[in-house]
Parts: C-alpha cells; structure tokens; sequence
C-alpha cells in the first residue's frame, strides 16, 4: 500500500507539474505570439541554409533538389584541399586576418585612449563626429571614393605624387597595394566608430585610481599605460574574441569591389571565391563545400578563442 | 616638490599638444577625402583635368548633377533604396520588437534555448550558396523583397532591444497587468513609449544598412531597373573605371566624366548625412556594451 501511493503522489505530482508549465505556457500565450514570427524568421533564413549545406556532400542539381540529388561524399572537400587555388586563397584570407589583427585592432584602441585624454569637450566631440561618419558609409562609397582619388587617371594622389617628383602608382591595379589599400580602408571606415565601446568601458574607471597615481608622480602618459589600459581589459578581450571569430568574415562586399584580374592572387578569398564559383559559375555543391570549410574554421576558432579566454580566467563571450 | 610638481605640468602640456595634434590630423585624413568629392562634384570638367584642387574648385557648376538627373535612372535607383529603406526599416522593426520583447520577459518558458538558436546565427551560418538557394525557394529572386526579408532581424540589433527592455522595472508592467491589460497592450502602450531613444537607435542601423544594401542586390535582383543606387555607384564609378572583375556595363558608351562620378557619389550619400546628427544624437552607449555580451 505504501509504495503504491508514493507512485500516486510521483504520479500527482508530474501532473502537476505538467499542468503548471501548461499554464505557464498558456499564461505567455500572447508572448509566444509575439516570438513566433521572429523565430520563424530564424528557422527558414538562417537554419534552413545551415541545413541546406548538406549539398557539398552531394551533385546538386537544381532541378533535382536536396532529395533527389546524387551523394558524393567528400568529393568537393577533396577537389578544394588538392586545388592548386586553395592555397592561394588560404594564404590570402589568412593574410586579411592577420592584417585586421595585427593593423587595424589596435587603432580604435589607442584612438579611444587618446580621446579619453582631451580635456575639452568640444574639441572632443568634434573628432568623434567626424570620424564616426565613415562608418555609415557603403564600402561602395568607400571604394568609389578611394578609386577616385587613387586612378592614374587624373586622381589627386597620384598628382600629388607627379608634383612632387615622384613617379605616379598604379594603386588599383598593383598587387603589391591591394593589402595596405585594404587595411587603410578599413580603419578609415571602422576605426572611429570602434572607439564607442572602449570610450563606453574607460567612463567606469574610478576617478580615484588616477589621483593616486599623479600623487604617486605618474605621468599622463604612465596613468594612460597602467590605469586606462588594465581597466578596459576586459571589453579588448571580448572583442578580441569576437574579432577572430570573424576570422573569415573580411567583408564580401569590401573585396569583391577592390578584386579586380591584375590582382586576383593577393585579392581572392573564401567569399569571393564562393561567389564566382557558385554564382557565376552554377558549380553549386562545390562552391557550398568552400563556404563550409570557411564557416566551420571559424566556428572552431571562436569556440577556441573562448576557451582560451576563460583558462585565463578572463570573461568569455558565452 | 615645488620643481616635481612643475615637470609634471610640462610633461602634461606637451603630452596634450602631441595628443590633439595626432588626433586632429587623424580626423583630417578621415574627412577630407569627402570634401575633395564635394568639392570635385561642383567643378568644372576643365578644371578637373587641367588644375588640381583638393578641397574646393575655383568655379561652381552644377554641370555634373544636371546630367546626372537628365535621365531616369538615378531617379529610379534613388527611388528604389528610398523604398527598401522606408519599408525595411519599419518590417525590421516591428518583428525585432516583437521577438525582443517575448525574450525579455524572464517568466516565458523555452526562452533560453530560443535564445542560444539566435546567438548561434551569429557564430556559425549557412553561408551564401545555401542562403541563395533558400531566397530562390521562398519566391524571392528578382524581387525588391529580397532585400528585406531574408534580413528581417538583426540578431546584434535584436540583442541591444532585448537587454533594454529587459532593464525597464518589471512593476510598470505588472501593475498594467492587474489592471487586465494583456502582453500586447502592455508592449505597445507601456514599454514602447518610455524605450523611445533604444528604439530611435536601432531603427537608425536598419535605415544605415538598407540604404547601403549591396551585396543581396547584385546576389538576388537580375533585373538592372531594380538596383538600388549603392549597386548604380559601383556600375557608375568603379566598373567604369575600366578594371572591373565580372567584364559587365558600358561597353557600348564612353565612361563617365570625373565630375558625374563625384556626384552620384555624393547623391548616393547625401541621405545618411542627412540623418546623421539624429544618429549622433541617439547612440546609446550602454546599450552597444551590454549587446557584447549576448
């Protein structure tokens, strides 16, 4: 009899706790509603294609659709690692990341350090007002821009060049500036407005920190390196994180513009090379393959950059 | 003591002269290559080629924009990012205040997995082939649709909302509820007038990135009447330029003046600047940090 009404009150009590998350259900009736379509949004723009990367491991035919297209395993994964274009390509994107890191990371950084030190407010929202505007630019704007300014035909840099002495360059279509053009229109675009955050974590620091440094006799320069800086460690490393989870993410739209046939070897990366191959060319599982391996090394490092952070004991971004 | 104290002031105003100077400068380099295109777009084409200016031309025309308006097309392309933007915007918003606000509420059952499906989105995507084909399937292709449905939501900008509404005092709401008001009236009579800047904000970075939408045209619109003016710009200034990839446009006529590509770009800009002291007025600050953590 006993154990029988413990397995009444086990029963009961599941009921019960049925009927509660029931009601809690029916309580959000409206709220559920409201996700709905949102949720839907998510399931057919952005999980729909996640599944739909099934077709690198197959012959898509557009007319067969997913089901009735041939499978073929890693075939496409094989012909990209044994390309000859692989690496070339795999050298470039790696090349871009390694600029963005290295190059244009550290600017909104130092640019914020040295806006927190301007006493004026004025003159301290001034620069900010002008150096956020790239950021709301199109990268066509900013290449438009830049490919005014920079043709041999009659650009401002290259007359400047001339009516100095030198010898004019062929920006555009010279492989050796794809890079630095690359990494200077970046910061140019981003490097202001990647300040905000930083300036946002600096505005915590405890004013006190820095009247016990100067009664100490540090300078403006030491209080900067040793009380600014540690304090806005934190936020660098979260976007640190996130930056090499964007590891692959160099901007489509920015390349594909500056790519032109005299400098395709420093200039094709992942992006481009998938919208060639699967758009322009119809080769549609191949150039998803290309698009998989691209997404899932950054998946990887993202996933590895966190757990590096937080065996650091630092704040990951999860 | 005295002389310590003094050094230290010396070093501060050097250290101050050194800072404003760099910092001016790096403005100046970030503003002047706009004003040089200001400036080119009013000039004439004589003194483009002969004399070269960096700021400002001797000799104001308007040469460049009446051709540049002589035809339909930049109407039409102006027409068309209007259009995307406008509707866009008001599409991205209502859905994004939606979801944001079912996802805010800490009494909703399944939230956080809900929210870990959309965190994810931003670490790891189909990528452009299998969202193409996705677009295709759903009947998007060659629609101005395209350009704003595949992006409804933003998941940054959907994440910024969220964590706003979820810092509004749960009293306010549930004193309305008492008062038998359901989660709709709730949402659109109580919460939204008192997130109006949160709201201003967001709806901002919508407009910015429609206006600037270029990549989903030239993915999704086959047909050239139905460019938005970012994919006319590249065809104007950057094709034409003689070095572009994909060998398209103007075979058949002669490129376009200097004078008419510092117009259109400056017409294809001149919106954004148009908004951009409402922008600048509206940056929520603590509302960008807390979205970095999602």
């Amino acid at each position: 009899m006993g154990t029988s009404t413990v397995i009444q009150d086990k029963n009961t009590l599941k009921k019960k706790r049925k009927s509660e998350t029931w009601k809690k259900l029916r309580k959000n009736k409206y709220l559920y509603l409201m996700i709905a379509p949102g949720l839907i949004y998510f399931l057919i723009y952005k999980y729909l294609p996640m599944y739909g990367l099934i077709i690198s491991f197959q012959d898509y035919k557009p007319y067969q659709g997913i089901m009735g297209s041939e499978w073929v395993g890693f075939e496409h994964f094989q012909r990209l690692f044994t390309s000859p274009e692989f690496w070339m390509i795999f050298k470039n994107t790696l090349v871009l990341f390694a600029l963005q890191l290295l190059i244009y990371f550290p600017v909104p950084i130092i640019l914020s350090l040295m806006l927190n030190e301007v006493r004026h407010s004025l003159f301290k929202r001034g620069i900010q007002t002008i150096v956020y505007i790239p950021h709301f630019m199109s990268w066509v704007v900013i290449v438009s821009i830049s490919y005014v300014m920079l043709t041999l035909d009659g650009g401002i840099i290259n007359e400047i060049l001339d009516s100095i002495g030198l010898s004019k360059i062929n920006f555009l279509l010279n492989e050796d500036w794809f890079r630095p053009m690359y990494i200077l229109q970046v910061i140019w675009r981003e490097a202001g407005w990647g300040t905000i955050i930083f300036l946002a974590a600096i505005t915590a620091v405890d004013p006190q920190l820095y009247e016990a440094a100067r009664m100490d006799g540090a300078g403006r320069f030491r209080q900067m390196w040793h009380i600014t800086l540690p304090a806005i460690r934190n936020v660098i490393i979260i976007l640190l994180i996130l930056k090499i989870g964007d590891v692959l993410e160099l901007g489509f739209e920015h390349v594909y513009l500056l790519l032109n046939s005299s400098n395709r070897n420093v200039a094709e990366i992942f992006d481009t090379y998938v919208y060639v191959a699967g758009l322009q060319q119809g080769q549609f599982s191949y150039s998803t393959a290309v698009g998989f391996f691209k997404g899932g090394v950054g998946l990887v490092l993202v996933v590895f950059a966190n757990w590096l952070a937080k065996k650091f004991n630092e704040e990951g971004i999860y | 003591m005295a002389k310590k104290r003094k050094r230290i002031s010396t070093g501060s105003a050097v250290f101050d002269v050194v800072n404003y100077s760099l910092l001016l400068l790096f403005a100046l380099i970030t503003f002047i290559p706009f004003v040089h295109v200001v400036g080119s777009s009013f000039a004439t084409s004589a003194e483009v080629a002969n004399t070269k200016f960096l700021l400002f031309p001797t000799e104001f025309t308007l040469t460049a924009y009446k051709y540049i308006f002589s035809t339909d097309t930049i109407f039409r392309a102006l027409f068309v990012s209007v259009l995307v933007t406008v509707g866009g915007t008001l599409w991205s918003m209502l859905f994004s205040t939606l979801t944001a606000y079912g996802l805010s509420r800490r009494d909703l059952v399944g939230r956080r997995v809900i929210n870990f499906l959309i965190v994810f989105t931003l670490l790891f995507n189909g990528g452009m082939i299998p969202t193409f084909l996705v677009v295709q399937q759903t009947g998007l292709l060659n629609s101005l649709w395209a350009l704003i449905i595949p992006v409804t939501i933003n998941a940054f900008n959907m994440i910024i909302l969220r964590s706003f509404f979820m810092n509004i005092p749960t009293s306010l709401e549930e004193s309305a509820k008492i008062d038998g008001a359901n989660d709709f009236s709730i949402l659109f009579r109580i919460v939204l007038p008192i997130s109006l800047p949160a709201l201003a904000t967001i709806s901002l970075f919508y407009a910015v990135t429609y206006w600037n939408t270029y990549m989903h045209a030239i993915l999704y619109l086959a047909d050239a009447d139905k460019w938005p003016v970012q994919v006319l710009l590249r065809q104007i200034v950057i094709l034409a330029s003689g070095v572009n990839y994909d060998g398209a446009a103007f075979d058949d006529v002669p490129p376009p003046e200097v004078t008419v590509k510092m117009a259109t770009i400056v017409v294809a800009t001149l919106p954004i600047l148009l908004v951009y002291p409402f922008l600048q007025k509206y940056f929520a600050k603590g509302a960008l940090l807390g979205s970095v953590k999602g």
